[in-house]
């Protein structure tokens, strides 16, 4: 008998996108989604339960459709497309709970898969310039998604302890970046000014999407332990990543930068999450070398890469004639 | 005089960049023409008024859509008082015209700020930013009348009376000059750069480092260290030509004017890129921050140093930190603790040599007579100098004194003989330490007794 696979979140981009390519691979038998809302388009071979993860449902369904392998998809920063800051804070973390609440009591789990964020290292001056996957943050955070991520990854070793025989995986997922998938950097970088901060250039790394399909759905099928970084290789600077998409940076004081950009983006009728102004003064650079190294996984989009990728999907900045085309 | 504008263009268009040599003698017709029209309408003086201003608005029409006040206020003008503008109208068509071929020069101008003469400076920057009009002619022909135009109409605005021609003449000297024979090449390899900077078209790597900037730094400051603190460097030969190397120097100077320096001569005596270590205050200011990383600066941690000396790079370390840099001037040329021996277990761990070097020179341009300690906890800095000239004179204050500066660099101190988990035995890690700091204390003695008088 091939493997049930429970993938939680399959409303949101990648989730959705998971679920249809684990429903085509084989070796699974069912892939059983779960989530408020349906997921978007075909849901073929995918069998959709919809329940809140915030509800002690999700032991049943578990035991119901004999699971064993997990793939907890529903951990996101908050953007307004997902509801109101603390529901989606709520999610994060009581659905976390929730969820490694019915695994632990659940007999046929074999294998959890948990996507976090990189959000965990925090960004401040004191850290290395690269973080791996032992770096202790310099940074605590304090609130927000890099707290909640922070506190999950603390629930998962919980859970760990106690549950020693389901194999853990866990994958912090850099900055996602493509225009079909919703995240904070898709939509920032398709404004038509960027805000940045004065006297600041961070280093940033992009994830394309299909790299973080490719490592999550290798970890729903094979045998991965242990926490990785899952980033795309090399490093942009803001004020590059700007550059090559013809957006002009708009240079604002770090002081009251939060309150004046989302002023401004509210304007331009999108969003700034508190969550972006964080990365704008430091920036954060992981190493995902870890992932090539143990898992053999070779990344197939660098963070340029991803960003031209990018570009190509959407409208281009006012200022992409200066400098002619990159060869 | 006819010769003389056909040589300029290719600095200011892009379309050049890629065929610049071949184009050039192809331009030189078209250019001819250009000049000669201007000579002759050069000529023409108050009786040539009126007819010129006419031919300008009509030559102006196609244009005139594109841009719109700059153009018409010298069009304005022209007919209204002086006799020399007479011909301005006529210079600014053109370069509405081929606008769109810069793209540029406005960056050109910027990258190199020695090479061009200033009055293009003011010029530049209005092409550029219509720079997104179509290209209404050929390529070649308007990216030529453009530098002359440039040229021009500075020169009519600011001092009536100069012919167009020497103007012209100045600024390809100028440009053989500072670029060398071969200036047309140069200059279209110069905006090929520039046209990639402005695309994004460049390298930044995990630490934040851009060679290109990095490149463009050392060239700002070699005249500071050769004309300013001519700066004498010995032993040059004990820096490493690769692999991974941990180069250790004494601090000071209230602002870390050495850091730089000795990132030059590594840069230019080893062609090596110098990858400092700094505190964490410098990444928390903005724009010092932002400097720092891009030319290749990180923080002083086990973590990257181990990363950089892994990765074989030449690290640079002030291990005395701000107590080094921060030291009133009663105590120069007195080391003080060398940090906690962090720097030797880095380079053990790497099995890198230690190169230990001597600064002499940099205690004295900025002589910290006083501290303000107080203000200094407020603004969250380690010290807030006082110098015989920085609060008093301003923005004067902060020119360096031009002392004399040594630069010695010692016989490298090996660590690869040491097992690698000798990085983890305190005594020993003390032991080199006090070795390497020992060395750099006896070397400052016997320099400054070399050198003399500070600033002579």
């Amino acid at each position: 008998m091939g493997r049930v696979v429970l993938v939680t979140g399959v409303a949101r981009d990648l989730g959705s996108r998971l679920a249809r390519r684990l429903a085509v691979t084989p070796g699974i038998d069912k892939v059983v989604g779960l989530d408020v809302q349906p997921p978007p388009g075909d849901i073929h071979g995918i069998k959709y339960v919809r329940a809140d993860i915030r509800t002690p449902v999700v032991g049943k369904v578990l035991a119901v459709e004999d699971v064993d392998t997990v793939v907890h998809m529903n951990v996101g920063a908050p953007q307004r497309q997902l509801g109101s800051r603390s529901a989606v804070k709520e999610i994060n973390v009581i659905g976390t709970m929730q969820l490694l609440a019915a695994c632990q009591n659940s007999r046929t789990v074999e294998r959890l898969v948990v996507q976090s964020s990189t959000a965990v290292y925090g960004t401040s001056a004191r850290n290395p310039a690269m973080f791996t996957e032992h770096t202790p943050s310099r940074s605590v955070a304090g609130s927000g998604f890099p707290k909640d991520a922070v506190d999950i990854e603390a629930y998962v070793r919980g859970f760990g302890r106690r549950r020693p025989d389901v194999t853990i995986a866990t994958f912090r997922l850099g900055n996602v970046l493509a225009a079909d998938v919703l995240g904070p950097f898709s939509e920032y970088l398709q404004l038509p000014v960027l805000p940045a901060m004065l006297g600041y250039d961070p280093r940033l790394q992009f994830l394309h999407p299909f790299d973080a399909l490719n490592v999550l759905s290798l970890a729903a099928t094979g045998d991965v332990t242990g926490t990785y970084n899952v980033v795309g290789p090399q490093v942009l600077a803001l004020s590059q990543a700007a550059r090559r998409l013809g957006r002009p940076l708009l240079r604002l004081p770090s002081v009251g930068f939060n309150s004046v950009t989302q002023r401004m983006v509210r304007m331009m009728s999108s969003d700034f999450t508190p969550e972006l102004a964080r990365l704008f003064k430091y920036g954060r650079v992981c190493d995902g070398s870890k992932l090539e190294r143990e898992l053999g996984y070779e990344m197939l989009y660098s963070t340029p890469q991803t960003l031209d990728a990018f570009a190509e999907t959407i409208e281009p900045g006012v200022l992409s004639a200066m400098g002619g085309t990159r060869v | 005089m006819s010769d003389a504008p056909q040589e300029h263009p290719p600095i200011g268009s892009p379309e050049v960049t890629k065929t610049a040599a071949k184009k050039a003698s192809a331009k030189k017709a078209p250019a001819k023409k250009a000049s000669a029209k201007k000579a002759s309408a050069a000529k023409k003086t108050a009786t040539a008024k009126a007819p010129a201003a006419k031919k300008a608005p009509a030559k102006k029409a196609p244009a005139a859509k594109k841009a719109s006040v700059k153009k018409a206020a010298p069009a304005a003008k022209a007919p209204s008082s002086r006799p020399a503008p007479v011909e301005k109208p006529a210079v600014q068509i053109a370069p509405k015209a081929d606008v769109p071929a810069i793209g540029s020069p406005v960056e050109v101008i910027t990258v190199t700020p020695a090479r061009v003469e200033p009055e293009p400076l003011h010029v530049a920057p209005e092409p550029d930013r219509e720079t997104p009009t179509p290209e209404a002619t050929t390529h070649e022909r308007p990216t030529f009348s453009l530098v002359v135009d440039n040229e021009q109409e500075p020169a009519a605005e600011a001092a009536p009376g100069i012919p167009l021609a020497e103007l012209v003449s100045a600024l390809v000297e100028g440009a053989r000059s500072v670029l060398g024979e071969d200036w047309e090449a140069k200059a279209a390899e110069l905006l090929a750069l520039v046209r990639r900077r402005i695309a994004g078209d460049y390298e930044v790597d995990e630490f934040g480092l851009d060679s290109q900037l990095h490149a463009i730094g050392m060239a700002a400051i070699r005249p500071l260290a050769e004309k300013w603190f001519r700066i004498e460097v010995r032993g040059a030969e004990h820096i490493p030509s690769d692999g991974g190397a941990l180069v250790v120097a004494n601090h000071s100077g209230t602002i870390p004017v050495d850091a730089a320096m000795t990132t030059l001569i590594v840069n230019d005596h080893a062609q090596r890129t110098l990858r400092l270590l700094g505190a964490d205050l410098v990444f928390e200011l903005p724009f010092a921050g932002e400097l720092a990383r891009k030319m290749g600066a990180t923080l002083a941690c086990n973590e990257d140093a181990e990363r950089l000396l892994g990765d074989g790079h030449i690290v640079g370390v002030w291990p005395e930190g701000f107590k080094g840099i921060g030291k009133p001037y009663s105590e120069r040329y007195k080391l003080q603790r060398f940090g906690r021996g962090g720097f030797v277990s880095a380079a053990m761990r790497a099995g890198v040599p230690i190169v230990p070097v001597s600064i002499v020179g940099a205690e004295e341009i900025y002589p910290m007579i006083g501290n303000v300690p107080s203000l200094a906890r407020l603004l969250g800095l380690p010290y807030l100098p006082i110098t015989p000239f920085f609060p008093w004179l301003g923005p004067l204050g902060l020119i360096p004194l031009p002392s004399k500066w040594i630069i010695e660099f010692g016989e490298p101190v090996r660590t690869d003989a040491y097992p690698p988990e000798a990085a983890d035995d305190p005594m020993l890690v003390f032991n080199v330490t006090d070795q390497v700091r020992e060395t750099i204390q006896q070397t400052l003695y016997a320099l400054l007794v070399d050198r003399g008088h500070p600033f002579v």
